[in-house]
């Protein structure tokens, strides 16, 4: 469905139910199709067309969509965008689709919210959650996926699928549902009951693989040349993770256009902290927030941390850990496809990359919990234990704005921390019976 | 040894558009020795010009990456799989 098809279903009534944001999208003048100049090689620079293609013909690099900055800065502003729906559609000139396909759901625009209790916890003084928890499937994976399913379907594919390591599942799923394309989503066999469910649900196909997620991502890879799927994360990737820069759009203008001071960020293949970085430059570029140096730094989980290994011991590239073992099962990534870019971003920008024990990942997402009221996954955790040790490295500084990104709901991954929490009292169901357990916790 | 190699979709032009082909060699680096032989202009774009296979390039062994086993020095068997497949990917 296009924006200009898109209505309001009706009640039985005949009295229309707002969609949040689909008026608002569908009264959106078209984006200029100009805008989008093709996809470049990061590694040589080759130009190819906007195709599903996601490496380089010829050195194997990854591709990214090439925008017309100039033709951007004279077409977009804070006005225009101000103007459209609150979701990741808002930043449409920004992200490399031209024929939104579901504009009645509110995917992005997120809360940004302050986080003083946390803040007085770990010594910031100007500290902010990015909440990403409450998207449609709980997931920030909801963003990238909004934007590969309309490309799919804009390049003409029937069937939408994916390598997850399980908020992705639930996330292809339900768009599928939502654009109208068959799915089949494929995870390790060991991923969180509550993520696979969270897929099959929604009627997707779903396969479980005997391997860990760099399996099914190789798995993944071989079946997409074989058969004219779009994989989100393979041969759509180059728009998919174009998604993630919403994340950043969303933290600048919450904050007023302007960027934070640093920025914390957990670290699966890297794709999330890459972008939320081109993203802020995007902003910058087209003279939407001001100039300013804006620190990375990077989350990972101790048992599975190649990226934080690699930056502790100073090399270029990642070492792949065969056998991820930890509770943050989101992020386990043993062969991180960012991982190289990554760490020449947090190099570049001042920040650094750590990792967090399962003992400290369960910590941080009770201490998220109990400070701020935001119940994360594991990933949350992972991000929060880390920017403990950062703060207490002085890394992050004191002073700094610094902006947290929490990516996925704790209801997904109640498992991490259920054996830390006592059971809750029984009582009997008498007010005597409850002064005498009050009585008993008093004294 | 008689080895089947999986093609990726961008190196299948240089292959006659073969998305498997049969070569020899008792290691990786052999079969990929071998596949040059019969098929041109696959080295310069799996290696880079100090000779390492490329950073965004992974080669697997039934299975198994390279890295884990012995690189290009791998050894192979009759009848192996070996599959050559972008890493950029997943996430």
């Amino acid at each position: 469905m296009s924006a200009a098809t898109a209505q309001p279903p009706a009640r039985a009534t005949g009295a229309p139910i707002t969609v949040l944001g689909a008026r608002q999208a569908a009264a959106l003048p078209a984006a200029d199709p100009r805008r989008l100049k093709g996809l470049k090689c990061r590694e040589c620079g080759r130009a190819f067309p906007i195709e599903p293609i996601h490496v380089c013909g010829f050195c194997f690099g990854p591709l990214e969509v090439e925008y017309d900055y100039d033709l951007l800065a004279r077409t977009v502003s804070h006005e225009s965008i101000d103007r459209g729906p609150l979701s990741i559609w808002r930043y449409r000139d920004l992200l490399p689709v031209n024929e939104l396909a579901d504009t009645g759901w509110r995917v992005g625009y997120t809360p940004l919210q302050p986080a003083p209790n946390l803040g007085k916890a770990l010594g910031l003084a100007d500290l902010w959650i990015k909440n990403d928890s409450v998207n449609p499937t709980f997931s920030f994976k909801d963003r990238v996926v909004a934007v590969a399913s309309a490309k799919a379907r804009e390049f003409g594919f029937d069937t939408f699928a994916c390598a997850s390591t399980g908020n992705l599942a639930s996330a292809v799923a339900a768009a599928g549902i939502r654009v109208g394309l068959k799915t089949y989503v494929f995870l390790p066999w060991d991923t969180e009951q509550s993520k696979i469910l969270n897929a099959l649900v929604y009627g997707a196909n779903v396969v479980a693989v005997k391997g860990t997620y760099d399996d099914v991502n190789r798995l993944c890879s071989e079946i997409a040349d074989q058969r004219n799927w779009a994989f989100c994360n393979i041969n759509v990737r180059p728009y998919y993770s174009e998604g993630s820069k919403t994340l950043a759009f969303e933290t600048a203008e919450q904050l007023g256009w302007e960027a934070p001071d640093h920025v914390v960020v957990p670290i699966a293949s890297g794709s999330l902290l890459t972008k939320i970085t081109k993203g802020f430059g995007e902003l910058q570029k087209i003279g939407l927030i001001p100039e300013k140096h804006i620190r990375v730094s990077g989350a990972q989980a101790a048992g599975c941390n190649p990226v934080a290994e690699a930056f502790g011991r100073g090399w270029d590239a990642v070492k792949p850990v065969q056998r991820p073992d930890t509770i943050a099962k989101s992020l386990a990534i043993g062969n991180p496809a960012d991982g190289y870019y990554v760490l020449k971003i947090v190099r570049e920008r001042g920040g650094a990359v750590r990792d967090a024990t399962n003992d400290e990942i369960a910590e941080g997402m009770r201490l998220l919990a109990a400070t701020e009221g935001v119940f994360a996954e594991t990933a949350g955790g992972v991000t929060v234990a880390v920017l403990k040790q950062l703060a207490q490295e002085g890394i992050v500084r004191r002073g700094e704005r610094v902006v947290a990104y929490i990516t996925g709901n704790g209801l997904k991954t109640l498992d991490a921390v259920a054996p830390s929490l006592a059971s809750p009292p029984v009582v009997e169901p008498t007010l005597d019976a409850f002064e005498a357990f009050l009585d008993t916790r008093n004294g | 040894m008689a080895i089947k190699l999986r093609i990726p979709t961008p190196l299948r032009p240089l292959a006659g558009g073969a998305s498997e082909l049969a070569v020899q060699g008792s290691t990786v680096a052999e079969a990929l020795d071998s596949l040059e032989h019969d098929y041109p202009g696959f080295h310069e774009r799996l290696f880079d010009d100090r000779g390492e296979i490329r950073r965004f390039v992974n080669v697997y062994v039934a299975g198994e990456d390279i890295r884990f086993l012995k690189g290009v020095d791998t050894p192979l068997k009759d009848g192996d799989e070996v599959s050559i497949v972008p890493a950029v990917a997943g996430g």
